[in-house]
């Protein structure tokens, strides 16, 4: 009887010792390998929808555009709507403030590119590249600090632009930042006048 | 079979934690060095299978609760934006959806496997027990989860369910009340259902980890009934059992992706999509196909509190089995009535399943009392007697012994079935 | 003992076949819908099944030109009319299509609603203001919203069909019901009595009579499709095709990702076949040096 008992941990092609100068990969290896590198790609592959449902969903990202209409506006006066869940500030400049931003040199702002969905990414932040095109009295803006998220309030601040009342961020009467913790100038959003009182937003 | 631990740790981090908190260790010795019956055949991987269908279950159940809203008037709205908007929405409802009847279809397999080979006895007993704990927690999750659509069949599946309380002398009318929050279903009730339905997941993983650490203690049942005896009995647990559930694991995926891909709503019923209506109760009301043969129990009886307590009587029986069943042998390999009896039962469990689909009337009523009396006689009569007229079959002296087909002649120094667990084998 | 258990549980299926006829002989109470719909081919069954572009435009003609003068469409948005796997109408269409209907929007700054032209993202304006309305406007029965009415509705399939439908996959029960009910009005039989206001039809699920006229004829719409310069395209303008064409656009209003699911199933069921070869050799390799 030259029958040998199957040991209970299968041996020899079964546990090689990689470090073995001598060891080489067996058919086996290569097997156990593929399996487990095929079972890991299905299990990332699983994973995208888990992750992916959390961005926006096909009905937030259709709520996209919204239109104001400015007609009755006053210069001096501001107003406040609600596009995509925030707020979106709307001032109707005065002439000192246009002529206040206007006088201010790049070199003295903190964050000088434009910052408007409207242009280039790396446009300079120009009073001109900060108002609405052609509607130069026109400054719209999302309304959302650019440090942590705070609503800045209107016609307050050492600029009598806007003032973050949270950590106190100062932006001109063009929005830009001039002195606190905020990196950014206030977003510009993609705009367009549909006809002269009519903006369209989104 | 707790025996002393296999595990050594190699790396100064693996000692670090290893002196701290041995998790790993215990990992080890559970999952990897651990032995198991080497003649385990496919029936024993269901018990992997529904891990991972509870795990699967919580992930698609948490991420869907992220965008249902547990409110009357728009639940029955979210679902559909989850199933239009959301991305991948349609793909995780489906997987949820069809995943409960997976789960519910590895559980049968699960208790019936349990039921042929005995692993209800001596001394599983606890086991057993908590596994019926398990079921029972399912049923209430299931039950809880499919009111969440607030489709027609949701809606009047909750009524007739907490209206089963109601049967209850003379408290029944207020639990029925409190289980409402109201005088009818409604609001509160699919609140505070989403609320337990998101719990109950939670406290079924909890009883899982003790009916695992459970069968850790007694070690697994085998197709042969027979207890491990020498080393040889026994592979461990990786690679052999992981691979071997793996397997089993893959190949029921196969049958969960056809269900989700391509039939998605074949478990389901035309009903569900359908929304709300308290004045209004569809013409054919079912449950889902998992609960059908306790259905059919429960119509079987013409009296409303007859018909709870034999619904409550057939799943609480699981309970008794290991004290109603009197023979010592484990494996119904080896007792040729028994056998017998069991496959009469699983027919008999699907026959009432196929009765419970069907309208109450004719023939179908008279069957269904029948299939039901045999239910119970199969446990109260049939499980008790066998034990006393039954002449089991000889049975193999060791597991090796019945894997060979001749006795196990030891060929080296078995170590004591106490400590089984595999030694290293690299260096 | 193999045998044994074949023929007991051939024993057992015997009683319960004996026991569904006995059942069949005596039933009490009529069974709805009287006649079983009929099983149309759609393009859209199958494991690779996909729905057909112009007949869900066509559909939605008959929809927007009949249905929707009764029936709401509440949870379709306009801009599904643009998605992949759709009507796949383009975005200058959808805009169109939407801009052709009103809808109430705000309150506007004076705290009045106010009405505008529709846009992509809004949804079908619903007919009536409310269930009581359409109710109150149509007899007493009001009609149904359509947006699920496709997976919302399907005659039971009985013994063995509902086996055998598992491996044809067949998910149509919707749509055919939809056909048969819209194909299905006729003069109801002798001694049968139909009440004033409701129209028999033997393919109703839920009595031999329902509330709603029979809604198409031959020639009641135009096809936009049919009114182009090439003739190939031209279908028949019959209340059969009217049907299908709805039925198919409402199956898709009740699935749009329909196609996404098939083409994503036949991905994950072939990638779990390759799996289940390789773990299934790996394990045959883990194995072989022990009997088991």
């Amino acid at each position: 009887m030259s029958y040998t008992y199957p040991t209970t941990v299968p041996e020899s092609a079964s546990d090689p010792d990689p470090s073995d100068p001598h060891y080489q990969p067996s058919r086996r290896d290569f097997f156990v390998i593929a399996t487990g590198a095929f079972a890991a790609v299905g299990a990332v592959a699983f994973v995208w929808p888990f992750v992916d449902q959390m961005n926006p969903d096909a009905s937030a990202l259709a709520l996209a555009s919204i239109e104001v209409d400015v007609s009755a506006m006053e210069p001096g006066q501001s107003i406040t709507v609600v596009w995509r869940g925030k707020p979106v500030f709307i001032r109707y400049r005065t002439d000192e403030e246009i002529a206040a931003a206007k006088d201010t040199q790049l070199s003295e702002l903190k964050d000088p590119v434009a910052r408007n969905d409207n242009l280039e990414a790396g446009a300079p932040a120009t009073d001109e590249n900060r108002a609405a095109a052609g509607h130069e009295a026109f400054l719209v803006m999302v309304g959302i600090c650019t440090h942590l998220g705070c609503v800045p309030l209107g016609e307050a601040g050492d600029y009598n632009g806007w003032f973050c009342p949270c950590h106190g961020s100062v932006y001109d009467t063009a929005g830009r930042i001039r002195h606190g913790p905020a990196p950014e100038n206030l977003l510009v959003p993609p705009l367009t006048f549909a006809d002269d009182t009519t903006i369209k937003i989104g | 079979m707790q025996g002393t631990s296999e595990y050594t740790p190699r790396t100064g981090i693996e000692r670090w934690i290893d002196k701290r908190m041995p998790l790993p260790r215990l990992m080890y010795d559970s999952f990897v060095s651990y032995p198991i019956p080497r003649n385990l055949n496919y029936a024993y991987a269901f018990g992997g299978i529904l891990s991972v269908m509870l795990i699967s279950q919580i992930l698609t159940g948490v991420v869907l609760a992220m965008h249902y809203a547990a409110n009357s008037e728009i639940a029955f709205t979210s679902v559909e934006h989850i199933m239009r908007d959301v991305n991948y929405g349609w793909l995780l409802r489906y997987l949820h959806m069809n995943g409960s009847s997976m789960f519910f279809l590895a559980v049968y397999v699960h208790i019936f496997r349990g039921l042929y080979y005995g692993s209800y006895k001596s001394p599983r007993e606890i086991q057993w027990l908590l596994g019926v704990v398990l079921f029972l927690l399912m049923m209430a999750t299931a039950f809880m989860g499919y009111v969440l659509p607030w489709g027609q069949m949701s809606f009047w599946a909750a009524t007739v369910i907490t209206n089963l309380f109601s049967a209850i002398p003379l408290v029944g009318d207020a639990i029925r009340t409190w289980l409402w929050g109201g005088f009818s279903v409604g609001d509160p009730t699919l609140n505070r259902f989403f609320s337990l339905h998101y719990l109950l997941p939670f406290m079924i993983a909890g009883v899982v980890i003790l009916h695992v650490w459970a069968f850790h203690v007694t070690g697994q049942t085998n197709p042969t009934g027979v207890e491990p005896k020498s080393r040889r009995d026994v592979v461990p647990f990786t690679p052999h059992a992981t691979m071997k559930d793996a397997v089993a694991l893959v190949a029921f995926f196969l049958v969960f992706a056809w269900f989700v891909f391509y039939m998605p709503n074949y478990l389901g019923h035309p009903d569900n999509y359908v929304e709300a209506n308290p004045l209004v109760t569809p013409p054919h009301i079912v449950p889902e196909w998992y609960f059908l043969p306790f259905y059919a129990i429960l119509r079987a009886i013409p009296s409303k509190l007859g018909g709870v307590i034999a619904l409550g009587l057939s799943v609480v029986v699981l309970f008794l089995v290991p004290w109603l069943d009197t023979s010592k042998v484990l494996s119904a390999a080896y007792r040729p009535l028994y056998r017998i009896f069991f496959w009469v039962f699983v027919v008999v469990c699907i026959g009432l399943g196929y009765i419970g689909a069907m309208p109450p009337e004719g023939g179908y009523i008279i069957a269904g009392q029948l299939l039901t009396a045999y239910y119970f006689i199969h446990f109260f009569i049939i499980l008790p007697l066998l034990g006393f007229i039954e002449t089991p079959k000889p049975r193999p002296a060791s597991i090796t012994e019945a894997v060979l087909g001749r006795p196990d002649e030891p060929g080296e120094p078995a170590t004591p079935a106490g400590a089984t667990a595999m030694p290293e084998r690299r260096g | 003992m193999l045998k044994l258990i074949t023929q007991l549980s051939a024993a057992g299926a015997l009683v319960l076949a004996s026991f569904a006829m006995a059942s069949a002989a005596e039933e009490a109470l009529p069974h709805f819908p009287l006649k079983e719909p009929e099983e149309v081919d759609w393009s859209f069954s199958g494991p690779f099944g996909t729905y057909d572009q112009q007949q869900l435009q066509r559909g939605f003609q008959v929809y927007r030109e009949i249905c929707s003068a009764c029936h709401s469409l509440n949870l379709v948005p306009f801009r599904a009319l643009g998605w992949e796997g759709g009507p796949h109408f383009s975005e200058e269409e959808v805009k169109a299509l939407a801009a052709e209907y009103t809808v109430t929007d705000g309150p506007d700054d004076t705290g009045e609603m106010f009405e505008r032209p529709g846009a992509p993202y809004d949804y079908f304006p619903a007919p009536f203001p409310n269930a009581k309305a359409a109710a109150y406007a149509n007899g007493g029965a009001a009609p149904p919203d359509l947006s699920v009415i496709a997976q919302g509705r399907g005659v039971e399939r009985g013994f063995p069909t509902f086996i055998t439908d598992i491996f044809t996959t067949y998910q149509e029960g919707g749509p055919d019901y939809i056909h048969a009910l819209l194909t299905g009005y006729e003069d109801p039989p002798e001694g049968e009595d139909v009440r004033p206001g409701q129209y028999y039809n033997p393919h109703y699920a839920y009595a031999a009579a329902l509330a709603m006229p029979p809604p198409l004829f031959d020639d009641a719409i135009t096809y936009a499709q049919n009114e182009d310069e090439d003739p190939n395209n031209d279908v028949p303008q019959t209340v059969d095709q009217y049907s299908k064409d709805v039925a198919a656009f409402l199956m898709w209003a009740a699935e749009p990702h329909m196609e996404a699911r098939k083409s994503m199933g036949f991905t994950v069921l072939a990638f779990l076949l390759i799996l289940t070869a390789l773990t299934y050799y790996t394990k045959r390799r883990v194995w072989s040096d022990v009997e088991h």
